[in-house]
Order: C-alpha cells, then structure tokens, then sequence
C-alpha cells in the first residue's frame, strides 16, 4: 500500500507541472538526489565529502541488495549510484543491479538501467557478458525506443567476442522502416567496423545501399563508414566519387530540409565529411580530381558567412584543395582563404590559418613569406599554443641558412614549456635540424648540449643513441671527425668541472661515453683528470645505477695510465660489493681490466677505432641448429603475431569465403597486435644492422607526421615547381637584397594588428630576414647546391639501404632530401662498385638477375684449376688476332664472343628458351669446358660444352649435387669427342630441398688422345633458386584455399620500389619480370602472388604496403622455400 | 572520432564525462585530472585548442562550466567546437535557459541528450528538433505512465507500452517523414 502511495507522490509535481511547464517538468529529479547533491555542495572538507558519499554508499547498498525494492526505486538508486561514482568513490555492488535493471524494467528503467551500465563498465568488464541477452532480446522487441536503447548500447560498450551473436539482428536492422533506426544500425556497424573490421566484412554492399538511403541521416551516417573505408584503401572507392560529388552539390546548394541546417548553413557535418572523402580520393588522381573541381570551387565560393561553422568548411575546403591534383584557379582561392585566416583577429582562426600554413608551406614557400610578419608575430604571441604552432611551421622551412634562429626560437620555447609530451616532440625536432643542418662542429655539439639538458629524461631514447652512433661513425673527413669528437669532449670536461648535478641521467651517460671513447684526443688532458671529475660523477646522491654504471664503463676504457689506474682501483674496491649486480660487475671488469694492462690493450685497444659488430638480425648462423630440431619433429617456429592469430582464428568461426577475409585477417592483426610491423622489419640480414633501423625508423616516423598533413605532396610538387621558380625570381631573397625590405614593409602594413615602435618593427624586420633567409632561395638555389657542405655535414654516412627510407624525406623535404638521395645514390655506387668491379659490364648481358653468383662460380671454378691463366685458356677459343689485355673489360668481349660462338650449339629442343649466359667452367690446353642452364616451361636443364681443340678424346663427366636430383639426359657416362668439335651433354636438374643458390660439383676425367693415361679436372657450376621459379597460375579463390593449406610460412617487410604513382603495382612488376612470379590480384594496398618451385611446389606471397614498406608473408607446402625465396625478392628489389 | 567528452566547473568538479573509446579506469582519472588542470590554467584570451599526446582538446567556456572534447588529430577543431555549441544548444532548449544546476540535478537527462546527439563518437543527429523530439517521447513516456499507475496498477505496464507506441509514431513518424520525404535522390551505385 505505502509504495502506491509513494508512487503517486513522487507523480504528483510532474503531474502538476505537465500543461503549465514544459521546462520544469524534466526537472523532476529525484528529491534523494537533490538532498545528496545539496548536502555535498554545503561540505567544506574534502574528508568530509568522503565521509557522506560513503554513507550514502553504504545505503545504497543495503537498499538495492533488499528484495523489496522496486524497480522504480532502483532506477532512483543507480542515479546516485552513477553520481557517487562520477565524484571518485566506488560504487561497485551497483554494477550487476544495473544490469538488472536494464534486463527487467520497463523502458524507462531500462533506460537509466542501460545508462548505468555504459558508464560503470568498460569493454572488457565480465559483467558484460549478462547484458547480451538483454540486448538481443531488446533489439528484437517491438518497441521502437527499446530498439533505439539497445543500439546506444550496442555503440557504447559490447563485447567484442559477442559481436556475431547480435551482427544479423543489427544488419536486419538495415532495412527498418524508421530511419532512426537504419541510421543507428549504421553507426552500430560503424562502431563493429572499427573493433572488429572482419565481422562486417561480408556486408559492404549494404553500406552502399546505407549511402543510397532516402533519408539524409542515414546517408550521413554511412559516411563514417565510409571514410574509414577510404582511409584504408582508396582505390576500392573511386567510383563512388561521382555520387559523393552529386551529395555534395546538392547539400551546398541547400536542397536538404531545413532540420539539417545549422545556424542557416546546410549540413555542415555532412559537407566536412564529403570534402574529407573527396581528398582522400582525389589524392594523386588527376581524373578523379577533376571531377569535383567544379564543387570545390561552389564551396569555397558559397562559404562566406562570418561564422565559425563557415570557416570550418573553408579549412576542409582548402584542405581539400591542396590535397588533390592541383588546379591553380582553386590554388589561387585557397592561398587566399588561407590569408584570411592568418590576418584574422580572431585567434582561433589565427590558429588554423598557421596549421594551414604548415601544410602548404613546403610546396608554396611564398606562402610564409608573404605572411612573414604575421608569422613573426605570433612567434611572440602570449599563447603557448599559438607559438607552438608557429615553431611547427617554421620546423618545416627551416634551411640551411636559417637553422640557427630557428633552433635559438625552439630552444627559448624549451626552456619555457612545462608540458612534458611538448618538450619530447620540440627536442627531437631541434635533434632533427641540428644533424641536418648544423653550420659547424661549435654549434652543433653545443644545440645538442641544450637538447640533452633541455630534453631531461623524458626525450626518445633515439636522440642520444643516434648522437653516439654520429660521434663514432664520423663523417667523411676523418679530420672533421677528429675535431667534432675533440670538440665534444672539451666541452664536456667544462660541463663537469660546472655543476654536473643538474645535468640529466641522460646527459651524463653520453658524457661518459664520450669521454671514455674520446677523451685521448685532447693531447693536455690526463686521463687521471677525466676520471677524477668522473669519480665525483659516482659519489654525486642524484645519479642513478644505470649512469653509474656507464660511468664505471668509461672508466675501465680509460684506466691505461698508471696515475689513472690506482684511482679506478679504488673505485673498482667500493663499487665490488654493491647490491646492483650490474654495477657490481662492471667494478669487477674495471678491477680486472685496471690490472692487468696487456689484457686491457687487447680488450680496449687505446685510441683504436671501434670496428662495428656485425650483427646478424636474421640469426642465420642457427639455421643448423633450427633444420636440425626440426627434423628431429620440433614443430616450425610461429611469430607471435601468427599464432595470435591462429588463436582467434580457432576461437571465432570464419564463416566468410576465403577472398575476402585475407586483406582482413591482416589488418585485424595489426590492430591487436600494433607492435608487428615494426618488429618484423627489422629481420632481415641484409639489411644492415637493428640500431641502425630503429633510429631510422624512428626519424621517419618524426618527420612522417609532418609529412602526412601536408597537402598533396605526390604528384603536386613535380607540376607546381616550375611554376614556383618563376615566382622565386620574381620575390628575391630578403636576406640579400634590400628591396625585399620594402616588400616585408608592404607585407607588414597589411597585417590589421596595430604594431608598435619603429624600433620594435626593425627588430622584427630583422628577425623576418633572418627567419625567412634563404627560403625564398630555397628551391631554386638549394636544389643546385647539393653539395654544399653544411648540408652535408652532419649526415650519417648513408648505408645502401638507407635511399629507402629517404623517399619520405624527400616528400617532407625537397631541397634536402634531393642532396641526400644524391648522396645515397654515390654511395650506392660505390657499395656495388666494391662487391662487384667485374661484372658491372657484365651486368646487361645477363639473362637472368641472379646470374651474377653464376658468374662467382665460374670463378670458382678457375680457382681449382691447375693450368690455369685465364687469359691463355681463352686464346683458342676467341679469334687469333684478339690482342691480350689485362683489365676485365676486353675479357667480358672474350667471353660474350665466347658465348656467342657456342650459342649454336644448344640442343633444338632448348633453343626456343632462355638460357643464362654461358660461361667458362675449366679447360686444360684442348678441352674447355661451359656451361649453361636452360629454363623450359616445366624443367632446368644444364647444358655443359665440351670443346675439344685437338684429337679425338675419351671423357667423363660426372655431376652432382647435394641438393639437386641431377638426371643425365644421354646415355652413356663415356663418349668420345671428336677432334676440332663441341659436343653437348644436357643434365635435368630437380630440386629436393630448397636453397637459395644451388652448387653443382662436377668431375671431368678425360684422355686425349683417346686411350691415353687419364687426367682430371674438377668444376664447380652455381645457379639460384629462382631458375626454378615459374609463376603459378591460380584464382583468388584457388588463392584462397591454398593459403590455408600451407603450414610454413615467413614474414618481413622489404622495400618498395620508389615510383609515385603506384608502387606496390610496380614493385609487384618488377617481381614478376625478374623472378616471374604470378601477380594474382592487386586489391588496393594488398597484392597476391603465386609461384610454383619445379615441380609442381607452389608458394604463395600476400603483400601490403604498410608505413612505406611491403609487408610480405610467404607460404608454402615445403619447409625453406618462403625463407629462400624472400631472399631473392629482397635481391630483387635492391637492384636498380 | 571523437574521444571523450568531459564537463567540468570552473572548481575543476566533473559534472558529465562520456568516453567513447575504452579506457581503464586509472587512465580515465589521470586524463580528466589533466584536463582541468590543463584548461582551467588557461589564460582567457587564448584559442580553444590544445594538444594533449596525440590527441586535439577543443573547450569552451558556457558561464560557470567547462566543456572539453578530444578529438583525433585530424579532425577539424572549429567543426569541434561546433559540436559543443550544438550540444549547449540542445541542453538549453531542453532545460530551457540552462545553467549548471540543471546539468547537475539531472545529470541523466544531459546524458540522454548526448547519446541522441553523438553515438559512438561520431555525431549521430545535429538537428534541434530531432534530438528534443526523441527525448521527449522517452519523457512523455514517463508522465504518461505515472498517470496510468495511479489508475490501474495491474495494467500499467502494457497500457505505458500502447501509449509508448502511440506516442513514438505521433513523434517519429509523424512529423519526421513528412518533412524528410521528397527530396533525396542520387545516382544509383
């Protein structure tokens, strides 16, 4: 009875308030609440505040554990339940009554109920699991706003796992008469879509039919999707473009209901989600371009209100622009709409006029020039964040000429900034511009000095590692290197003889290490002196173990000088018996080290220059060890990633064909599992060293995040350089002539903002020219002066690798990146002129990209000879009047005359295919022996010349191979060769068990003339596994199931060809023109590959493109053949 | 996408906060510790944005209470600051003339409101008069049945579900289709 009657109380005020209030009948809340709320706001302490909630928990606890509570009365309770934990008290017994009440009380409870829930839980909260029923059971209902709960619900928090159970009910949903419900069905499969990409694989076609809805709602809804779509994979979307423009249209020209105006401009949502899409389509496509040429130009026309919203669209409109194939009419607009944003005294709009800035400032320099002084301006701006802004764009302008004003603003910001993530970002820039262009050694070792201190601990660990790695990898000159290092550590001393306990752990362990490696340059310094101020290093209270230990590192390089030695003594004796092991054993090595001074010169030779370990990233040298276990019945290593996985394969059921879920599998792994990608590269062996590879990486991915906001870089830089060039004439360098003064003067006086004293202004002048110095200049000047030195100084020697990591450089970067490709190039020159100085004329002769480790073996093969010159053996075979030489040129003639003159005698049935190049085997003073191999359709055939220059001969010749089944074609192993003639023998060749290059050992023994006492020589013959190769024919579906099939797999990332428009496409090209490998399909960033090894071995390869790299996993049915097969693709695509 | 969206008073007390990616429970504190330490240390006439790690906040004062998005990083920030001038909108059309008391003694509603507005982190329905309609018929819902309770007790539950429907056709269909219908026509795939 009394909870009737409660009931009607609580009804009354809504009761009373329905006609007259509209307002003040939502405001029923609950007198509990209210009492709650008051009391907490009368409390002045917080321990009183604690004190009350937990009371209050305490009765609501007691109330919603009693059975008698209504669900009316639960729903008031989770209210407060909900408020207490907002205020940081924890209100976990309310948890599962939420749940109930979702699942038991009628829409209203349900409401607060589902409310409850998505706030007290996260996705993976176990409790979850009890909700699923309730949300199937909604979803079903026949009620409209339980329908619409359920899926809020669905979006907020679902279980990831439980994503099938409720996936056909949702997709059911699609079709629903009321679009409220389409348009949350469509954001529940956005929000499916983004946790699980491969649930919702199977229904993309729906979405288009989401996209084609009636209601505009639904439509923009869809959009979400679809930009996540374009995101990943543009091309797959490129003939929606028309009907995105055709929405676009209709939208700007207000053709939709007015419900979807927003402060009387047309859907603004939906015009920045179309204008995003756009440029993501648009980006590097002339002909998709095109296409919305026209309603870019009626955005940007259309937005002039003087509105926030306005200037939204604007922005994305410009955007827009910059990102797809340039037109200089829009161009025009924008740098305009830009402009306004700049000069605009509104500070939010200031803001995004300088990001706009930062965007287009590399492809249109004279952007920032004209907009100099404004620049200069916000530079001092009382804004952190403005400022910040403006150190971003003038990162991206910095040049050889301006780098140190630039570096003196960022470093004055560091010392200012107290926000820990902007200090790491801002050093490792001010890290970045110092390498890159540090004028000389002073300054340089000095800005590091104030990035190290400035920087602390907090900065990446690459900074001081990449330093290190510069000091004792050196540069060209070894007398620049000489003095840098000798620099540093002068430097060094003084900031020890200072006050070394402000200086960051960090600092202090690159001092150590400098000081140790180095300090012998500077001839005046007694290694006592270093270690006395290290000493002081060890007794300072702040430095931590690890930099103790490094100190103690340093010390034991150091300790070769008697007064030196009985000082680390005496260290050495205090540190033995510290409780960090670590520390504990580098004591010991000093103390061993410090004794015994011949082992001390062998271990750490002084002043020797510190060869680099090899470090062998694809831990080849276990291969034995790992074949061996294997056979033994071990099962094949999985990476991690592989197994995962496997697991969530196993656990989900994959009900989708096999097509389609290959692309998602990977992509789902690379969101459970964000680390692979950047593991596995680092793999392989060829590739040079990890370290190196990380800081690398690490660069890249710095200056990536400048590179991928910028505005079309592809494509547009090419055709807006000329343009560009023309207009640098036209505005000379402020830095060197002084009318630019007057053009600055000019610029200045438009700025609106009231500037102060002339004085003030000259000062800024200044600080313009000297900011902007050289960027005018930039492009055309730069460009040409690749060689200047400043540029180049302090640039890592370039490894043979590296030119593929520059290609994002030379995006972010043109005026650098062109010197450094160069120097990449020389360098790459160089590299290959060292492996290979014979056969770079060679090169073009040969048939086949792997023929050049054939070309090692005939070498091989000489080595073994007795009687052997090669320039005699070769005499009679060449032309009498060929004259003798003595460099390798004339001797490749030799050979492809050779080659030519023995071309005949292949055997009619082999003649159709092509053959490698033939080469040399042995030959004593009338028998010569080549050889060649002839790749058939279905088979490899050795092809062995014999050449007999005298009498008739009696021979044998054996071959074999470990790896190969080698099946002699003629019958018998003896034959007589005629006198004066060239007698063929052919050998099939099969493969048994996959290597990367294949060695044959022949055994020729022979008479001449026949009957005579035999003689023997031996030869060795050497072919790659890609002879072997032949592509395999097969569907995607075919694809499909044999990927599953195949149990021995492999993964690495491998370098992409560098070509602007499509480079998967291309690199997939070059596989198949030099290893023949079968292009299966290209579906956007992926690629499928197919192979076959004779015969009938196929191994399957899946690339993507991921971070500018291709990711590629092989498989195969036999054990080796992906390991050796991504060698060659690896080969394959290091070659020009 | 949107992140998270917090309230906050000019006190540094959290009044709503909405998470639209999920984070544990410890990250969620530090992060609305950080908020608004970060916003309310803000001088008055500076812009409206803020980098924090990787992700853009967007605040913006209404009197007494601090608004504070974060988005993704290349989202568009004056779009942001739309979005919570549409969602003070959309309170102050609810409340009628609202203030923070409101926010705090219906905390409920004003998350009700923003799950019609944003859904998953994205926005869901930018129309006023959308969004009030579906609040509203969930309201009616609710005075309708009171009324019903005190007739018949044993009927309330199907009489509020008759109504509910009633109720949701006369708002949703009624009105909506009508308006919505007649224009939307584009090229086919």
């Amino acid at each position: 009875m009394s909870d009737v009657v409660e009931k009607t109380l609580t009804a009354l005020p809504s009761l009373l308030s329905l006609d007259s209030q509209p307002g003040s009948a939502k405001l029923s809340s609950t007198a509990k609440l209210g009492n709650l709320i008051r009391g907490i706001t009368e409390l002045t302490s917080k321990h009183e505040e604690e004190k009350l909630i937990q009371h209050e928990l305490a009765s609501i606890k007691e109330q919603v554990s009693s059975p008698n509570t209504t669900m009316r009365q639960m729903r008031e309770l989770m209210v407060r339940a909900v408020y207490c934990e907002m205020l940081g008290y924890e209100a976990s017994f309310s948890y599962i009554h939420a749940i109930k009440l979702a699942q038991q009380g009628n829409v209203l409870e349900k409401r607060v109920g589902y409310l409850a829930v998505s706030l007290f839980l996260n996705e993976s909260h176990e409790l979850l699991l009890l909700l699923v029923n309730t949300v199937l059971k909604d979803l079903q209902s026949t009620n409209l706003i339980e329908v619409c709960m359920a899926l809020t619900v669905v979006c907020q928090i679902f279980p990831k796992d439980m994503i099938p159970v409720i996936l056909p009910i949702v997709e059911e949903k699609l079709n629903h008469p009321k679009e409220i419900i389409r348009r949350k069905a469509v954001l529940a499969l956005h929000k499916f879509y983004l946790i699980a990409p491969n649930q919702v694989q199977h229904i993309h076609n729906k979405f288009r039919k989401a996209l084609c809805d009636k209601d505009p709602g639904v439509m923009t809804a869809s959009l979400h999707i679809y930009l996540q779509l374009i995101q990943e994979n543009a091309e797959a979307y490129k003939d929606l473009t028309a009907s995105f423009v055709t929405i676009l249209k209709q939208v700007v020209g207000g053709k939709l209901p007015m419900d979807f105006n927003y402060h009387s401009v047309p859907a603004p949502w939906l015009q920045i989600q179309l204008l995003r899409i756009l440029s993501l389509l648009g980006k590097n496509d002339q002909r998709t371009s095109e296409v919305m040429y026209e309603v870019l130009d009626e955005s940007l026309r259309r937005a002039e209100m003087n509105h926030n919203i306005t200037y939204a669209i604007l922005y994305e409109c410009v955007k827009c622009v910059y990102t797809i194939h340039p037109k200089s009419e829009l161009l025009e607009k924008a740098a305009k709409c830009i402009g306004n944003f700049v000069l605009s005294p509104k500070i939010n709009l200031k803001y995004l006029g300088l990001k706009a800035l930062t965007y287009v400032v590399q492809q249109d320099p004279k952007l920032a020039l004209q907009h100099q002084m404004t620049i200069i301006e916000c530079l001092d701006h009382s804004d952190v964040i403005i400022k910040r802004e403006t150190l971003e764009l003038l990162f991206r302008i910095t040049n050889a000429q301006n780098v140190t004003v630039i570096v003196e603003k960022m470093l004055d910001f560091l010392r200012l900034s107290k926000d820990d993530h902007m200090t790491i970002d801002i050093v490792g820039k001010v890290a970045e511009l110092a390498e890159k262009y540090a004028p000389d050694n002073e300054w340089f070792i000095q800005t590091m000095n104030a990035v190290f201190s400035l920087g602390g601990d907090m900065m990446q660990p690459e900074i001081p590692n990449g330093f290190l790695k510069l000091l004792s990898e050196g540069f060209d000159s070894e007398e620049e290197d000489r003095k840098l290092r000798l620099f540093a550590v002068s430097s060094y001393i003084s900031l020890l003889q200072g006050e070394p306990s402000k200086l960051p752990q960090r600092f202090l362990q690159v001092i150590c290490w400098v000081l140790g490696e180095y300090s012998f340059l500077k001839e005046d310094l007694e290694p006592s002196v270093v270690l006395g101020l290290l000493t002081k290093l060890l007794d300072m209270k702040s430095s931590s173990s690890e930099t103790k230990s490094w100190v103690l590192v340093a010390m034991t390089k150091l300790c070769w000088s008697e007064a030196a030695v009985s000082e680390a003594q005496q260290v050495a004796e205090t540190y033995s018996s510290s409780f960090d092991t670590t520390l504990r054993q580098r004591a010991q090595e000093l103390q061993h080290l410090s004794r015994d001074s011949q082992l001390h010169s062998r271990v750490l030779p002084p002043g020797g220059r510190l060869e680099p370990d090899e470090v062998d990233s694809s831990l080849s040298f276990l291969d034995g060890f790992v074949s061996e276990a294997l056979s033994a019945g071990a099962a094949p290593y999985k990476p991690l990633h592989q197994r995962q996985e496997e697991l969530s394969r196993s656990k989900v059921l994959s009900l989708e064909p096999y097509g389609l879920s290959l692309p998602i599998s990977t992509s789902s792994c690379s969101i459970t599992d964000r680390q692979s990608p950047t593991l596995l590269s680092t793999s392989s062996g060829l590739s040079g060293d990890g370290t190196d590879f990380s800081h690398r990486g690490s660069s890249t991915t710095l200056r990536l995040d400048g590179v991928k906001r910028v505005w079309g870089r592809e494509g547009y830089l090419a055709q807006k350089k000329p343009v560009e060039e023309v207009a640098q004439v036209e505005v000379p360098s402020p830095l060197r002539s002084p009318s630019q003064q007057g053009d600055a003067n000019s610029c200045r006086s438009k700025t609106p903002t009231p500037t102060a004293n002339p004085e003030c202004d000259q000062e800024k002048q200044q600080l313009a020219s000297s900011l902007f110095g050289g960027l005018s200049s930039q492009s055309s000047v730069c460009l040409m002066e690749k060689s200047e030195p400043d540029i180049q100084r302090f640039r890592r020697k370039a490894k043979g690798q590296r030119s593929s990591s520059t290609t994002n450089e030379q995006r972010a970067n043109p005026t650098v990146s062109s010197a450094s490709a160069v120097d990449n190039l020389l360098c790459n020159n160089l590299l290959e002129a060292d492996t290979e100085p014979i056969n770079s004329s060679a090169k073009q002769t040969f048939q086949h990209p792997h023929s050049l480790s054939v070309a090692n073996g005939a070498c091989d093969a000489e080595a073994i000879l007795t009687d052997g010159d090669p320039k005699e053996r070769n005499q009679p075979l060449s032309s009498e009047d060929f004259v003798e030489a003595d460099d390798s040129p004339p001797r490749e003639d030799q050979e492809r005359s050779k080659d030519s003159c023995l071309t005949p005698h292949l055997p009619a049935e082999l003649s159709g295919f092509s053959h490698s190049e033939i080469i040399p085997l042995c030959s004593s003073q009338s028998l010569d022996l080549s050889a060649c191999h002839v790749q058939t359709d279905n088979s490899v055939v050795l092809v062995v010349f014999i050449t007999n220059t005298s009498e008739d001969a009696n021979l044998q010749i054996q071959v074999l191979s470990e790896e190969l089944e080698v099946f002699c074609v003629c019958e018998s192993p003896v034959e007589e060769v005629r006198g004066r003639s060239v007698s063929v023998r052919q050998y099939s060749l099969t493969v048994k068990m996959p290597l990367v290059h294949f060695e044959l050992v022949g055994m020729l023994s022979y008479s001449i003339p026949a009957g005579m006492p035999q003689a023997m020589m031996q030869f060795s013959y050497k072919l790659p596994l890609t002879s072997f190769i032949r592509p395999l024919t097969v569907s995607t579906e075919e694809y499909g199931s044999m990927w599953l099939a195949f149990s021995h797999d492999t993964k690495q990332n491998l370098t992409l060809i560098k070509e602007e428009r499509e480079p998967l496409t291309a690199t997939l090209n070059a596989l198949n023109k030099k290893l023949s490998l079968h292009v299966v399909e290209i579906i956007g960033v992926e690629g499928l590959v197919a192979c076959s090894l004779l015969q009938d071995q196929p191994c399957l390869m899946h690339c993507r493109v991921h971070a500018g790299r291709l990711a590629v996993w092989l498989r195969s049915p036999v054990p080796d053949l992906p390991d050796c097969l991504l060698y060659h693709c690896q080969r394959a695509l290091q070659e020009p | 996408m949107m992140r998270f969206l917090l309230l906050f008073s000019r006190q540094g007390k959290l009044r709503l906060q909405k998470w639209f990616t999920p984070i544990t429970e410890r990250e969620k504190k530090k992060i609305i510790r950080d908020m608004t330490t970060l916003v309310l240390a803000r001088q008055p006439r500076s812009c409206n944005f803020l980098q924090w790690k990787d992700l853009k906040i967007i605040y913006k004062r209404y009197a007494s209470l601090y608004f504070c998005l974060a988005v993704e990083n290349q989202e568009n920030e004056l779009l942001a600051l739309e979005v919570i001038h549409r969602y003070v909108e959309l309170l102050d059309k609810y409340f009628g003339n609202v203030c923070e008391l409101d926010i705090i003694f219906n905390f409920e509603k004003a998350y009700f409101i923003l799950d019609e507005f944003l859904m998953g982190g994205e926005i869901q329905e930018t129309s006023k008069q959308m969004v009030n309609r579906s609040i509203e018929a969930s309201d009616m819902l609710q005075e309708v049945r009171c009324t019903g309770t005190n007739a018949h007790p044993d009927l309330n539950h199907t009489r509020s579900i008759v109504i509910s429907h009633v109720v949701f056709i006369c708002l949703f269909a009624g009105v909506g289709i009508l308006k919505r219908l007649g224009f939307w026509c584009f090229t086919k795939q």
